[in-house]
């Protein structure tokens, strides 16, 4: 048993086919127990007023936006080093949930941001490279959707993934050193003594939980009509030789 | 490679390889900028540097698509690649012949924009300093973008959407030196920055480029 037996298509997709469904609802159950907890059985902040409730949907899409690129990298990498398919195509399947996350936790920032900051927009570092994450993830799926054979793309693809990680990095730090924030610090650290309170935690995890199987699902799926999409395009080539 | 240099920059400088153009590109966003934001000398100063940097990095970009695109088109590139040199030599070649013909002379004429915008007294040095260090980098990056598109039809603004991201570190510290130097701060820490992005650039990139060319070849 390793695990790289589930890179063969088949073996993935009967592996993964039947735990699907069960993901998705498992997401759908968290993300629907964090988002009714967080919204109407938690007390309002004595600061904030009930503002603060949008972080059960802000930080939750603003982790997967980060852990979708790194996702992405580490397919990447398995992809040119194993060249196992599957791997390319889940990264190409994560790619647009990314974008979306990122685009979530922006959004949901700027609402927060509107009545607290005063403010939609500021050129804040977390902002910024979260802005230019974006820009990453649409040249990343303007590359794919551009190239036509699927073995360049995704070796394309992979290439400008690993440097688009060293370029998002230096971007991130570069913004730092630019500009003195709003944003505030992490609040979640597991060993920090600042944290936010209990009674905000607990729904937070779980809505997090939620979000991170939302993402595999997605991912699954999108991965699962990537290899459904192949073989109908192969049937079709082999009925046109014979 | 020196052969390879010289015919590149044989090619560009020659009628319809498009030396210049980036030059009167430059010429012409930065002759914009006041139409845009008004004439009074007090504002322009304030966002000269901001406005040469981001004029040098588009001029830059313009030129980008055809680094490869015409040596593809007529196949030499596929005898650049078989030839006896390794691809990461070609592609450095082909950064240093884009920066000759597109960089160094938007670092020659930064400083004649500069009194257009009326940049302070003490910003020309640092300005001119921030983009011959900064712009080799946009060459090398860049060259990596056009490596990526090569193979692709009517690529030029899948190629901008590449590269701009890119382009983000080079451009915050680049202008970040040039600002400083207007205001008269010390501008090392930047400056550094700013090398250490280009020389990392230059030494790692090449490998990337060549990677994917090869895979564009193949």
């Amino acid at each position: 048993m390793s695990i790289w037996q589930y890179a063969n298509p088949k073996k993935f997709m009967e592996t993964t086919g039947p735990l699907l469904p069960w993901i998705g609802a498992a997401s759908l159950t968290c993300i629907v127990t964090g988002l009714v907890w967080g919204f109407f059985f938690t007390p309002d902040d004595y600061r904030q007023g009930s503002t603060v409730k949008i972080i059960y949907l802000h930080v939750p899409s603003a982790l997967m936006a980060i852990n979708a690129w790194f996702m992405m990298l580490v397919a990447s990498l398995i992809w040119l080093i194993r060249r196992h398919h599957v791997s390319a195509l889940a990264a190409k399947a994560a790619a647009p949930v990314g974008a979306t996350m990122t685009v979530i936790a922006l959004i949901t920032g700027a609402i927060w941001g509107q009545p607290m900051w005063g403010t939609w927009w500021a050129w804040d570092p977390r902002l910024t490279s979260f802005l230019v994450l974006f820009l990453f993830y649409l040249g990343y799926m303007a590359l794919w959707g551009a190239i036509e054979n699927d073995d360049t793309a995704a070796d394309l693809t992979s290439i400008l993934c690993l440097v688009g990680s060293v370029f998002a990095v230096l971007s991130r730090y570069a913004v730092n050193f630019w500009n003195q924030g709003l944003h505030q610090g992490a609040s979640l650290s597991l060993d920090k003594e600042e944290n936010v309170s209990d009674v905000f935690y607990y729904p937070l995890l779980v809505s997090i939980g939620g979000f991170i199987l939302l993402f595999v699902f997605l991912v699954f799926l999108g991965t699962h009509t990537e290899i459904r999409a192949r073989r109908t395009r192969a049937l079709l080539a082999r009925e046109r030789m014979s | 490679m020196i052969a390879l240099l010289l015919r590149d920059l044989r090619l560009a400088v020659r009628a319809g390889g498009g030396f210049g153009l980036g030059l009167a590109f430059f010429l012409i966003v930065v002759v914009l900028v006041p139409f845009g934001v008004g004439p009074e000398s007090g504002l322009l100063s304030v966002i000269a540097p901001g406005v040469l940097w981001i004029g040098a990095l588009l001029a830059c970009l313009l030129s980008l698509d055809r680094i490869f695109a015409l040596d593809w088109e007529d196949g030499s590139l596929d005898l650049l690649a078989t030839a006896p040199v390794p691809l990461e030599g070609i592609v450095t070649v082909k950064a240093l012949a884009h920066w000759l013909t597109t960089g160094l002379p938007l670092v020659l004429a930064a400083p004649a924009l500069g009194i257009l915008l009326s940049l302070p007294q003490g910003g020309y040095l640092w300005l001119v300093v921030s983009l011959a260090l900064g712009t080799p980098a946009l060459s090398v990056i860049g060259t990596f973008g056009a490596a990526l598109t090569v193979g692709i039809k009517r690529g030029g603004l899948l190629l901008s959407l590449l590269v701009l991201p890119l382009y983000v570190p080079t451009l915050i510290f680049g202008a970040e030196v040039a600002r400083r130097g207007a205001e008269g701060f010390e501008v090392m820490t930047p400056l550094l920055m700013l090398g250490g992005i280009t020389f990392g650039a230059l030494a790692l990139l090449p490998f990337a480029s060549a990677a994917v060319l090869r895979i564009n070849l193949r």
